[in-house]
């Protein structure tokens, strides 16, 4: 099958996929309106953003990667970039980076089509990527607006150490809780600030609930692209709130009627009806042409069981809950664990856990040019993986947001040849 | 603009035998004097770091020789090291895993990765796997720079490391030694800032490219050797004979790790720049100024808060409170330089997200820059010096590129 036109996103949608639309919706039509109700508005990172601080203190989140990502589903990141790069930003560099610089360039119209307000505080949680402290740095330029750099380390051998820990609370107490608290004009109230804990933990088990039922077969969940959806109240403005907490627990009796039901999930195409191949994926999707993309799994009949990306926004299932009780060392906690920030033996015995849990028969990197901090090292990942488990895996190259790098006629051809590969060793299994 | 020339490396230059030694120390891919020093120094362990910053009197209060790795340049012809990166990836690591996997990195007891990019970070992880037997640790400079915060933290990070090399037979650290590596790296930085001086004042003394082989040559020395050898080398040029060139004088920005090949120095050199200053080897000058050695002083804390209070302004160190780019106009003002070039190496992200930064701070001061990538293989240097050459020309010419 080879797709030379891009299709219609998508035929039918989940209920919970409309209810995030909607969700997400409101978020960006409260920014369009932030300076008449005097919201103070935060731009910061999805790994490691302080969601709970934010709302504690009454202020909204603006997420410049999600801005860029929406902005590629649209079609529109390709006109920011080119007006980034006309204004001197190397080919070189993260498209997210371009796509915000030249949003911003071209009026910060929002993804939603309402211009978004500027930042009276960009929130710089350096977590996992290197190129968010230049993008900050970028956008302080832009802005003329104060910044408060979180530095959160590295986890280089997949321990938090007490160290790291005590870093990460004493930036929070000293530097960013009281720049926070100055913008926003208030004190921060301890028990308000719990009360969003204990939401979001709420939220971040029920969302465990739903990666997990993909040990399912078939697994009623697509943890990709599917999962993209899912991730997307929790890792934008949501985490914390009642809405949050109300979306997963209704995505978590969605998911379970359909195991009740035997039913594969939801792709573009409509419901899955057959599941021949249980993928785990590694890397962040195309968004450019993202359903064109799910497409070429989804009617090969490929279910991705698990995906590391949608773990950048907080590791959940390997045990990270917020807790109250102990609310700035969770908070650093979360930021310590977000995917990017561990070491890649740690990235490398996750996506084995993946593979054997999930009882996945491959593997895919989608390794994407913008993002150094998934990709060095993912052809190393490939190698070890296969030797650990013994199940092949398969490489395609694209980009996040620039669509002069998704190649849909190579991607396809080497993600067929890929599929056969792995239909061939199903069958010998089976033989 | 007017300035004055010797020949640099003439057979009568006082300077040569002391350019040739150093030359043949950062060409040598084999490691011939590190292999020298474990001999002499058997208890003694070599320890590899990538650039851009470590604190080295710390590796050597701990009896380590210090080894800077800057991958394999030119030299090598890269078959593994191609198969672990995908295309968009920058050079250094592709050449640092072909030297690793063909042996040439078995005499490092340890390897340290200090943070400065993404890449290199995820490099550590690839060592950790490939080579489990050397010591392989990331090491996470504060970008918070308040004492208590940051400056406490890079001290703890500082005796993790200590203690990992203590672990593999390294000497147990003490004060004292400490205070005496200190005491020695700040001779060794007297002696490089003495040397950017000459360089600075009289370029014609000083070339770049022999300023580079004379600082890149102390990544495989200890600080008292590479003393001897920058004022060995400082006195030989006092007896250069001077000679007319009419130069512009830049300062190069932008490669602080992947490093240019040698003759790309020398290219931007023939293409009429002075270049009064670079980042080439930013690593033994970040930190700027001594490293106070008191004997009330914790010696620990007196390294962290060198880091923290006098580390150099660049790419991978964020700039809380400054202007961006207010060091790089500082830099040109004080040096009275015409331009500054851009060299970054291509794919690379601190340098690349940060240019159009510092051009907007160049061109806010109306001071002319050019930029141009390279990568440590590349080969083909005339493009550059006719870009170079250009950019000179239209300095002279009007003071500010047309």
């Amino acid at each position: 099958m080879n797709l030379q036109q891009t299709e219609p996103s998508i035929t039918r949608k989940d209920d919970s996929q409309e209810k995030q639309k909607r969700m997400i919706a409101g978020h960006f039509d409260r920014l369009a309106c932030a300076q008449e109700t005097g919201q103070k508005v935060v731009y910061t990172f999805v790994p490691g953003n302080l969601t709970e601080l934010i709302g504690a203190l009454g202020m909204l989140p603006v997420l410049p990667e999600i801005n860029a990502l929406q902005s590629g589903m649209r079609g529109k990141s390709a006109g920011y970039i080119a007006e980034a790069e006309k204004a001197g930003h190397s080919e070189d560099v993260c498209t997210y980076v371009k796509c915000d610089i030249g949003m911003l360039k071209s009026g910060n119209i929002g993804p939603t089509g309402t211009r978004l307000p500027p930042p009276d505080l960009l929130l710089l949680s350096y977590t996992g990527c290197f190129t968010f402290l230049k993008w900050f740095e970028l956008l302080r330029e832009e802005y003329k607006c104060p910044v408060v750099m979180l530095h959160v380390p590295y986890q280089p051998d997949g321990h938090i150490t007490d160290e790291m820990r005590t870093y990460v609370v004493n930036q929070l107490r000293t530097e960013v809780i009281p720049t926070m608290e100055r913008i926003a004009g208030r004190t921060l109230d301890e028990d308000v600030l719990k009360q969003w804990l204990d939401r979001s933990r709420l939220a971040e088990d029920d969302l465990v609930a739903v990666w997990e039922s993909a040990r399912h077969r078939p697994s009623p969940i697509d943890g990709y692209f599917g999962g993209v959806y899912y991730i997307g109240p929790i890792f934008s403005a949501f985490r914390g709130t009642d809405a949050a907490v109300d979306y997963y627990r209704s995505l978590r009796l969605e998911i379970e009627e359909r195991i009740a039901r035997g039913e594969g999930p939801m792709t573009p195409d409509g419901p899955a009806t057959r599941e021949r191949y249980r993928l785990v994926i590694e890397g962040p999707p195309n968004w450019t042409s993202f359903h064109d993309f799910w497409r070429m799994f989804s009617r090969e009949g490929a279910t991705v069981v698990a995906s590391t990306y949608t773990r950048v926004g907080g590791l959940y299932d390997t045990g990270f809950r917020h807790d109250s009780a102990r609310p700035l060392e969770s908070l650093a906690e979360y930021c310590l664990g977000c995917y990017t920030n561990l070491g890649l033996p740690s990235r490398i015995a996750l996506l084995e856990r993946y593979i054997r849990d999930y009882q996945a028969d491959g593997f895919i990197i989608n390794s994407v040019k913008s993002c150094n901090s998934f990709s060095a090292g993912q052809l190393l990942i490939l190698r070890e993986l296969e030797r650990r488990t013994g199940v092949p895996g398969g490489f395609i190259e694209s980009d996040l947001v620039d669509p002069r790098y998704f190649g849909k006629a190579n991607i396809e051809n080497r993600l067929q040849s890929y599929l056969q590969m792995l239909d061939a060793n199903l069958q010998r299994r089976s033989a | 603009m007017n300035t004055v020339h010797d020949t640099p490396g003439r057979s009568d230059d006082p300077a040569a035998p002391l350019l040739a030694r150093a030359q043949t120390l950062v060409t040598d891919l084999s490691l011939s004097s590190v292999h020298a020093w474990k001999t002499q120094h058997p208890d003694g362990l070599i320890v590899g770091y990538m650039p851009i910053y470590i604190p080295r009197p710390l590796l050597e209060a701990l009896g380590c020789l210090p080894v800077s790795l800057f991958g394999g340049g030119d030299q090598v012809d890269i078959i593994k090291g191609d198969s672990y990166f995908q295309s968009y990836i920058c050079h250094i690591p592709r050449s640092t895993i072909e030297l690793l996997q063909s042996h040439r990195y078995d005499v490092l007891d340890a390897v340290l990765f200090p943070s400065i990019c993404d890449v290199i970070r995820n490099l550590s992880g690839m060592w950790k796997l490939l080579h489990p037997q050397q010591l392989a640790e990331y090491v996470d400079l504060p970008q918070n720079f308040s004492p208590d915060i940051g400056g406490r933290f890079y001290r703890l990070e500082m005796q993790r490391i200590a203690s990992a090399l203590t672990s593999r037979g390294a000497r147990p650290l003490t004060d004292d030694a400490l205070r005496e590596a200190c005491a020695r790296e700040n001779v060794r930085r007297a002696a490089i800032r003495d040397m950017d001086a000459i360089r600075a004042r009289q370029p014609w003394r000083i070339a770049a490219s022999e300023a580079y082989l004379i600082i890149r040559a102390g990544g495989v020395l200890d600080t008292v050797e590479h003393t001897e050898l920058i004022r060995a080398f400082t006195a030989a040029v006092a007896e250069r004979k001077p000679r007319i060139y009419d130069n512009v004088r830049v300062i190069v920005v932008g490669s602080f790790c992947e490093q240019p090949p040698i003759d790309l120095i020398r290219t931007l050199e023939k293409a009429g720049c002075d270049i009064l200053d670079d980042d080439f080897q930013l690593g033994l000058r970040l930190i700027e100024g001594d490293i106070d050695t008191s004997p009330n002083q914790d010696p620990l804390s007196a390294l962290a808060a060198a880091f923290i209070d006098h580390g150099a302004a660049t790419a991978s160190r964020y700039i809380a409170d400054c202007e961006k780019g207010a060091a790089l106009v500082h830099k040109v003002r004080t040096l009275g330089a015409d331009g500054v070039i851009f060299a970054a190496a291509s794919f690379c992200d601190p340098a690349l997200l940060d240019q159009p930064m510092l051009e907007a701070a160049l061109d806010r001061a109306d001071i002319p820059y050019t930029a141009f990538k390279f990568s440590e293989n590349t080969g083909q240097f005339q493009v550059i010096r006719e870009q170079a050459g250009a950019f000179s020309d239209s300095v002279k010419l009007w003071g500010k590129v047309a």
